[in-house]
């Protein structure tokens, strides 16, 4: 992706410079500085108030200040504590956390071992998807190499201070992302949430005081300690401080990573980084926060990013996945399809959750299909208020969102679906209408040689005809014609 | 002591036999023999003291842990939303094609299964699979043939 002004490299300051399978790579650009001076120079109180000033909230969705969270699980009593990397990174559209582990692995080592030293854990655990087999490497490759340099294992600096990290891999299950199934999947159980509090910080894995973060909020940790706290709140916004790493993907110019402060406008991403919109198309809407997230329109390029700033606008900030929609989406299908995965990735421990998004995605599915009734988008909201009111995680209670923001933002769409039975942007394969115009088909017999299931009919060199109730609507006969004369309605 | 159990007692040696190993142990099973048949399951209850039940429990809930035979090579296409708008669809299809097999399929040969699977973290080079532990991004039609094909020519 191109640089670009607007852009700021705090997380991903390393990938892309440094080759990531060689140490000295990294401790060439103040690598492991960071810890080197909290063990010889710094008490663990005086390094959690250092983040505590920098500002820095969780970049793993939900914005907690991560320097409050150190203090609570250093202040929980313990013989043991751990530090666990949240590396199950799986909002569709998301995959900062990736290039990350597979760009500057040792960012994030470092992080865990000063975490280590602050809450006063010698044991750090990192929770990897399956998924992520390169990442899994490199780690691997990095954490042989910090062994061997002195910066994982006994005695660390000199210091006493001992820590090393295992790592842990997922299977699978997008719902492990979330904290306390993240943590029973590492207890060998089903990785199901459970109720909080207890947090993590109080009574987490084997039930000792656990400090979970996300990768990217380990990566900021080194350059944080390095360049201090007042430099880092001097970025972004008043309550959202340093910089958000996002994924652009979908119907934009210029796809992957970009990392800029925290109150840049989507204006600025979308056209001045992104590119625009491909093919010359027109902007219609962009996902954030993934299935927990919501669609924001037109009306919000140019509202800043920041945490609050977007759960105000209806969606919210998430992991930073960005997935950019254009005219041709049909937002309908867009709140469909997130219900689906969420359908497919709910746990099934409580019933708003796995009933509650069943009915959704059926209500959905009715509309989309064409049988929709002005009542179901009153359904629709109603139910999603219960399930976001009821459910036991976070997945459930943000699985509607998606569904919400279409309604609030594209209410026109529905409308159009259930009252005229039209899908405006033409993607409800169950509404479109492929007929022959009889002014131009000469007749070549060329659909009627395609068509898969026999769905046309008529002479040679006479206009055909399409049997509406065979058609499977799969477009083959519009692409084939040469003479334009098939429409779709 | 048969090929399975000695790898599971292999395994639990080197994990542990505590309720935090079940995973890793069960992952390192799954890497060799593809999938987690019943009796391996009741093996790994045996050598690590924890109930049958409670093994098949926990392996059923995660996606990456197949309790199906399967073949050598799985396939796994993403069908989340990046990839689904660029073409996911006609990918699908090119393999089944090649292939013969449908989703949640074997070949007869015990080659290639082909399973779908959620976000990949490759959208932005999408669309993206994962052939046991390779990711492969911007696959159209054309390349899953020249993929497959190279799979093909590997020895069993
Ligand atoms: C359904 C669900 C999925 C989640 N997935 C992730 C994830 O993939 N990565 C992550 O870091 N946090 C994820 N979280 C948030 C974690 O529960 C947790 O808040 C986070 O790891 C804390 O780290 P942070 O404070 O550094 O953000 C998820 C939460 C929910 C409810
Ligand atoms: S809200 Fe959904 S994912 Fe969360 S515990 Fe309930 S069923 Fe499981
Ligand atoms: S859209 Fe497909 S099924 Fe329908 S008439 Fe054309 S070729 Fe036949
Ligand atoms: S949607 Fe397919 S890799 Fe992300």
């Amino acid at each position: 992706m191109n640089d670009n002004k607007k852009q700021l490299r705090i997380a991903l300051r390393n990938c892309g410079f440094i080759n990531p399978e060689i140490i000295d790579d990294y401790i060439s650009r103040d690598g492991y500085m960071a810890l080197g001076k909290c063990l010889t120079e710094h008490t663990p109180e005086e390094t959690i108030k250092e983040i505590k000033d920098s500002g820095l909230r969780g970049r793993g969705g939900g914005g907690f200040p991560t320097g409050l969270k150190w203090e609570i699980t250093r202040k929980s009593e313990s013989d043991q504590k751990y530090v666990v990397c949240n590396a199950d990174e799986g909002d569709p559209g998301a995959f900062m956390d990736r290039s990350i582990l597979e760009g500057d692995p040792h960012s994030v080592i470092e992080a865990m071992a000063i975490c280590g030293y602050c809450i006063g854990a010698d044991k750090g655990l990192v929770y990897i998807r399956a998924e992520y087999p390169l990442a899994i490497e490199r780690l691997q490759i990095a954490l042989s190499q910090a062994r061997e340099y002195g910066l994982l294992g006994e005695n660390i600096f000199r210091s006493g201070f001992n820590f090393d990290i295992e790592i842990r891999f997922g299977a699978g299950a997008f719902v492990c992302g979330e904290e306390t199934a993240l943590i029973h999947s590492m207890e060998g159980l089903r990785g199901e949430p459970t109720f909080k509090p207890p947090f993590p910080s109080v009574s987490g894995y084997l039930g000792k005081p656990t400090n979970v973060n996300n990768v990217e909020t380990f990566a900021n940790i080194p350059a944080i300690l390095n360049k201090g706290a007042a430099w880092f709140s001097s970025i972004g916004t008043e309550k959202s401080k340093g910089t958000k790493v996002f994924a652009l993907a979908g119907k934009i110019n210029n796809v992957g990573l970009i990392e800029v402060p925290m109150g840049t406008t989507l204006r600025e991403v979308i056209y001045e980084i992104g590119g625009g919109i491909r093919d010359g198309k027109k902007f219609k809407s962009v996902q954030t926060g993934g299935p927990s997230g919501g669609c924001l329109t037109t009306d919000f390029l140019d509202t800043p990013i920041d945490y609050d700033n977007l759960i105000d606008a209806g969606s919210m900030m998430g992991s930073g996945g960005m997935i950019v929609m254009d005219e041709d989406d049909c937002m309908v299908a867009i709140a469909k399809f997130y219900l689906e995965f969420t359908l497919e990735e709910s746990c099934g421990k409580c019933s708003p959750c796995r009933i509650g998004n069943k009915r959704l995605h059926e209500i959905l599915d009715k509309i989309t299909s064409g049988r929709g009734e002005f009542q179901d988008i009153e359904r629709l909201q109603l139910l999603s208020q219960v399930i976001k009111d009821t459910s036991l995680c976070g997945l459930g209670q943000t699985s509607p969102n998606p569904v919400l923001s279409t309604i609030a933002n594209f209410e026109d769409e529905y409308l159009a679906h259930v009252n005229e039975g039209k899908c405006p942007a033409g993607q409800c394969k169950a509404l479109l209408k492929y007929e022959i115009i009889e002014d131009l088909c000469t007749g070549c017999t060329l659909c009627f040689r395609n068509c898969p299931v026999g769905a046309i009919s008529g002479e040679r060199r006479q206009p055909h005809y399409i049997d509406q109730s065979l058609c499977i609507k799969c477009g083959v006969c519009y692409e084939k014609c040469k003479f334009n004369a098939i429409t779709l309605s | 002591m048969d090929s399975i159990q000695s790898l599971i007692k292999d395994l639990a040696d080197q994990h542990g036999r505590n309720r935090e190993s079940l995973l890793p142990v069960i992952q390192g099973l799954v890497k060799r023999e593809k999938y987690l048949s019943e009796y391996s399951m009741v093996e790994i209850a045996r050598e690590m003291d924890i109930p049958a039940a409670e093994v098949f429990g926990t392996a059923t809930f995660y996606s990456f842990l197949e309790t199906k035979p399967a073949g050598k090579y799985i396939i796994r296409v993403c069908k989340t939303i990046t990839c689904s708008m660029k073409g996911k669809n006609q990918l699908l299809f090119a393999i089944q094609d090649m292939l013969k097999i449908n989703v949640g399929e074997t070949t007869p040969d015990k080659r290639f299964t082909l399973l779908e699977t959620n976000c990949l973290g490759w959208c932005h080079k999408a669309p993206a699979i994962l052939i046991n532990d390779e990711v492969y991004t911007e696959v159209t039609p054309e390349k899953i043939r020249e993929i497959l094909t190279g799979y093909m020519k590997e020895n069993i």
